[in-house]
């Protein structure tokens, strides 16, 4: 393998509903500073059913080029036609480092991708970097359950591949009219060998939790006790006006839906302000909540992790903090609205 | 009659494992060794599958001596055979080569009894990744399911399976030929208490054991660490960043203090203020 045929940095696409997934535009972001540093060329891989508009899109958030597939058989994502269309397209033009959404289609494909190339792959990675000599590509990821970072390299094989976290990467502002160079790839596959259908699409009837989109989150942990106890975080979040979060002791103690775990293995969030409490705060929770913009912990382990990665800290007991916090802000609010009533 | 094989990992506990804080790594002499939680759904959702369609539960996996305590775990939960494979030229390998040497493993137990169906875990708690798993699919070339949180029909004769994956908002119905492999969703089903006849059974169980000499077709070069693209260059802990300020006071003064800050950030809360 001659790795000076290797160049450029690739980043998959996704796109449903005529939209580009916001992690999409956040590895652009990251992307662009890796192509920069290594001096390369930043593309976008888009595959799908009628995308092409989207190509727009993939240049303002910073990519010079776009490579597309846009036929029918790509209408639904399925692991079989688009690894053929990414490894196609990758064998043709060897970029140097592909990177991908940790999300269920990003690592469903980069894992198949992988094994077909063959090349190694890190997962969930949280922090990207690339030597600038080597274009090594430095990607980190808390291990271990979550106790520790990692860095893995990847250092006989091209090109490089790492899923990322959703919500850890920046998105560039976009440029408008920023534009680049479009490859159109087509593929040559029949459906009738394509071995997996999508029959039907179901959209949920109960709107999912997305505590991703809140701007203030309560977060409970173990310390808490019980699923009695954790009603409290409820509570609070209801008495805010917050989304309900959890740490992954709590979620696999059963005391509330995974949809609600803040982590690695969990949601990224990065609300206005967020609430830790009796959570002692293991990497693998940190990495998901540290970029809130005000953190504030409550816990009754003043040596307790989470105090160093907040920006106010209450040593104490949650069963009589939160009530009063409670009762507090409901003060508050009451007498914020006779002032608003007496102005207006 | 079905033969579902269910891959399989004995993890440590990540909850209960202690770092070591000199050397940045896992004690593992402080964490007791379990079947990776998601696992436990894979092979009770090959169990349920075998009640349901009739055939055989078979579980693989590859790991240490001790990894046999996994397997008779999977024969608490309904599993028929038990296979180990166990090398020290294994050891090392990431999920590639795991994927590379857990497919060796079916091959040779699809010799004995054709595979219509591979189940795998979403992830394990210690790799957190969910790459083997496609790997495997890959390398047998048959279909990769993932995030699978119901299976509607399996039908045999015609040689195919309908499963919902999950989606972020809601879910698809997909249809696959078998044979096929899905990794499933902890939400696919409840583990139950294992029932008595199935714990004795698996006390007196005796599971298959094999090394790399046992397995057929093995490039040796593809295994464990040698076998590995990715290598972990550095372990570290990450900057802590500053702490903060602890509030103190009575337990009313602190949360005085910490309202005082929540109400700085007032645009939050305007609207609630009105009725």
């Amino acid at each position: 393998m001659d790795f000076q045929d290797y160049k450029g940095v690739w980043v998959f696409i996704e796109q449903k509903d005529g939209e580009v997934a916001s992690v999409s535009l956040e590895l652009l972001g990251a992307g662009r500073k890796l192509a920069d540093k290594r001096g390369v060329e930043l593309a976008g891989i888009l595959i799908g059913e009628n995308v092409k508009d989207l190509t727009n899109t993939v240049f303002e958030y910073g990519a010079d080029a776009v490579y597309v597939y846009d036929q029918p058989i790509f209408k639904h994502y399925r692991t079989e036609t688009f690894m053929r269309a990414l490894l196609e397209c990758s064998n043709k033009y060897k970029p140097e480092i592909i990177l991908y959404g940790a999300t269920s289609t990003g690592k469903d494909l980069a894992s198949a991708v992988a094994t077909d190339m063959p090349t190694g792959l890190t997962a969930d990675t949280t922090e990207l970097d690339v030597e600038e000599e080597t274009g090594l590509l430095l990607a980190s990821r808390p291990a271990f359950g979550g106790n520790i970072m990692a860095t893995i390299l990847c250092k006989k094989y091209r090109p490089q591949m790492a899923t990322v976290r959703a919500k850890v990467m920046k998105a560039l502002p976009p440029q408008s009219g920023r534009t680049g160079r479009i490859v159109e790839e087509t593929i040559s596959l029949k459906e009738d060998d394509i071995r997996t259908k999508v029959l039907e699409i179901v959209k949920a009837t109960v709107k999912k939790v997305r505590i991703d989109e809140a701007d203030i989150i309560v977060a409970g942990g173990k310390g808490l006790g019980s699923y009695e106890g954790f009603q409290l975080i409820h509570q609070l979040a209801e008495t805010l006006g917050g989304a309900v979060g959890a740490s992954r002791d709590v979620v696999e103690a059963g005391w509330i839906d995974h949809a609600h775990q803040v982590g690695q293995t969990g949601v990224t969030v990065t609300p206005k302000i967020y609430f830790a409490i009796g959570i002692s705060g293991a990497i693998q929770h940190i990495v998901g909540m540290k970029n809130s913009g005000l953190i504030i912990a409550i816990n009754k382990d003043k040596e307790a992790p989470i105090f160093q990665s907040s920006h106010y800290g209450i040593v104490g007991d949650a069963f009589e903090l939160v009530p009063i916090l409670i009762e507090q802000f409901k003060n508050a609010l009451s007498r914020e609205k006779v002032s608003n009533t007496s102005e207006g | 009659m079905l033969h579902i094989v269910a891959c399989i990992k004995q993890v440590p506990d990540t909850k209960i494992i202690k770092m070591n804080p000199k050397t940045n790594t896992m004690d593992r002499r402080t964490a007791p060794a379990i079947l990776n939680p998601y696992d436990a759904h894979a092979v009770e959702e090959a169990v349920r599958l075998k009640k349901r369609y009739g055939g055989i539960v078979s579980v693989v996996t590859m790991g240490p001596p001790p990894a046999v305590n996994a397997i008779k775990k999977c024969i608490e939960i309904g599993a028929d055979e038990g296979y180990l494979i166990t090398d020290r030229r294994f050891a090392g390998a990431d999920t590639l080569a795991t994927s590379y040497a857990v497919t060796k493993a079916i091959e040779k137990i699809a010799k004995i009894k054709p595979v219509d169906l591979i189940i795998c875990g979403k992830m394990s708690i210690d790799g957190d990744t969910g790459q083997v798993g496609p790997g495997i699919a890959r390398r047998l070339d048959i279909p990769p399911l993932t995030s699978v949180n119901s299976v509607v029909d399996i039908n045999q004769e015609e040689g195919y399976a309908i499963v919902h994956r999950k989606l972020e908002d809601g879910h698809e119905v997909v249809r696959s030929t078998l044979p096929c492999l899905f990794s499933v969703e902890k939400t696919i089903n409840e583990v139950p208490y294992s029932p008595l006849p199935n714990i004795i059974k698996a006390a007196r169980y005796k599971p298959h054991i094999w090394s790399v000499d046992d397995l057929e077709g093995v490039d040796i070069k593809q295994l464990g660490l040698k076998g590995s693209p990715t290598i972990v260059s550095k372990v570290w802990a990450p900057q802590k960043p500053a702490g903060g300020t602890f509030l103190e006071g009575s337990p009313r003064e602190q949360v005085e203090q910490l309202l005082s800050v929540v109400l700085e950030k007032k645009e939050l809360f305007e609207m609630k203020g009105e009725i």
